[in-house]
């Protein structure tokens, strides 16, 4: 691991202005991700400016309604908020989902969002990598890409975004509110991430020294009927394969609204717009709801050894919906 | 980067609170929470078994809240409560009712992941006692979360075993959360 520097910033603005100016300098939330990444030398950073004493750790109520959650609160105070688990349990279903009690102590909201692909090749640094060495090539398409992604990647990069929080944000329209070196704004999730094109190792439309200060969810009644679904390789603790986020507002039997996102299958948390516009207004039956996944699904370019992930994003969806269409009379 | 590298150097005093005692280090910043347990303090109870976060055997508690000490850098927890292994039997070397439960079980075979186990299960009689869901719980429920056997298995999957002493494991926790919440109740 190469040297680095440690700061403790008095406030976010200090910390924007450090990593803003200084070549090298990245911010440190809980380290779940980071610190492992420099362990294996994907990452080198000169100085560390670590945030988490930074207030930025409450969840509130927002001034519009829904919920005003701080980058710094812990994946584990999130799922155990009663507001979160009463009105939005996707989201708490899905921070349970993920990781270990140890790592949700641990890891960060704002940390979360940024945490980077496990993709082997990504992680491996006697591999080449696009993402993590531009132009150095891919050995996914013909190697291992099991986990990789079938929607929204590119020649350059499949890698898959792993967070399984993202994908629950993503469902319920969340918004980021960053601090940057100009001053605070705010941005729809979907907004805060880039699809590979050519260029995968721009994962984010943020600028250097932007820090994510908190995450907003709108008021959405609909999503106190909410669900996460996820598959993986063993019961507990893995990564998924596939995962599902749904919300789901049914009256007199058709699809009122609905909001559908699906994670590790695609380099951002995958909103799954097309499926949603699929439903509107049709009858809540599994019929309606596999329609949805296979309209949402007709981008795929799966590679042979995760073309198996189409039929399962497929299932899992409908049986997501269909459950969800059950609670819901 | 260079002018970062070359005008301040690339350690830290740390002050480290560990099982109530004060510790006032000079540290290379690289130097992880558990490496300074271990190779600095000489408290080896911690173990380093995947060094990645990924197997548990690093598991301490920090400021009460279960963590992988191996991902945790000692500069950044500094003046946290840190409690090891070594520091959760009674000074007259009475044996927490975890460890206690351990050895009643034999919930262990080679025993190299047996403190993070420990302390992971101290973290998760805590959790459930304040309420915290899992992914085996109903996400909308209150109050105190009731341990069965999934809920353990669930709760503890961070923790891994190579010997596959789970059984006993899983056994050995739920005698010691019978055993606080009968303390507990009266």
């Amino acid at each position: 691991m190469q040297p680095f520097q440690y700061q403790q910033p008095a406030d976010a603005a200090g910390a924007v202005a450090t990593v803003a100016a200084t070549d090298g300098a990245v911010f440190l939330g809980g380290g779940t991700n980071l610190v492992d990444l420099m362990k294996l030398g994907v990452e080198a950073p000169g100085l560390l400016v670590d945030v988490t004493r930074l207030p930025m750790d409450r969840i509130e109520p927002a001034p519009d309604g829904g919920l005003l959650i701080g980058a710094g609160v812990r994946n584990s105070d999130l799922a155990a908020d009663p507001r979160v688990r009463a009105e939005y349990p996707v989201l708490a279903q899905a921070l349970l989902a993920g990781a270990s009690g140890q790592l949700r102590n641990m890891a960060t909201v704002g940390g979360n969002l940024l945490q980077r692909t496990r993709c082997l090749y990504f992680q491996d640094v006697t591999k080449p990598c696009n993402k993590r060495r531009p132009g150095s090539g891919c050995p996914a398409r013909t190697g291992d890409h099991r986990n990789l992604a079938i929607l929204g990647g590119s020649g350059s990069c499949i890698a898959t975004h792993p967070s399984d929080m993202a994908v629950a944000l993503a469902a319920l329209g969340a918004v980021v509110h960053v601090q940057g070196a100009d001053g605070p704004r705010a941005l729809d999730l979907a907004e805060l991430y880039r699809l590979p094109g050519d260029e995968p190792d721009r994962e984010t439309t943020l600028s250097r020294g932007d820090l994510i200060t908190a995450v907003e969810l709108p008021p959405l009644g609909f999503a106190r009927r909410s669900a996460y679904r996820k598959v993986r390789d063993r019961a507990s603790y893995a990564f998924a394969v596939t995962s599902v986020a749904a919300a789901l507002d049914v009256e007199d039997g058709l699809v009122r609204d609905v909001r559908l996102a699906l994670g590790a299958v695609a380099p951002v948390p995958w909103r799954a717009r097309r499926g949603e516009q699929a439903m509107l207004g049709r009858p809540a039956t599994a019929e309606t709801f596999r329609g949805a996944a296979d309209a949402e699904l007709a981008a795929a370019a799966p590679l042979r050894g995760n073309v198996f992930k189409v039929p399962l994003v497929s299932n899992v969806v409908t049986a997501v919906l269909s459950q969800l269409a059950g609670s819901t009379r | 980067m260079g002018l970062v590298r070359t005008t301040e150097p690339a350690t830290s005093v740390v002050r480290l609170r560990v099982n109530g005692e004060t510790h006032v280090l000079t540290l290379d910043n690289r130097t992880t929470l558990l490496d300074a347990l271990r190779e600095t303090i000489g408290l080896t109870g911690s173990k380093k078994g995947c060094d990645h976060g990924q197997c548990g055997a690093c598991t301490v508690l920090v400021d009460g809240r279960r963590a992988n000490s191996c991902l945790l850098f000692a500069v950044a927890v500094q003046d946290a409560e840190i409690r090891t292994v070594e520091g959760l039997a009674e000074p007259d070397g009475t044996l927490h009712p975890l460890q206690q439960a351990f050895v009643d079980r034999d919930a262990l075979q080679c025993g190299y992941c047996t403190p993070g186990q420990i302390c992971s299960a101290a973290g998760v009689l805590a959790e459930a006692a304040a309420g915290w869901p899992s992914a085996v719980s109903a996400v909308p429920g209150t109050g105190p979360a009731i341990l069965d056997a999934a809920e353990v298995r669930e709760r503890m999957s961070g923790n891994l075993c190579r010997c596959g002493a789970y059984v006993n494991i899983v056994a050995a926790i739920l005698d010691a959360a019978a055993a606080t919440t009968e303390e507990e109740t009266g």
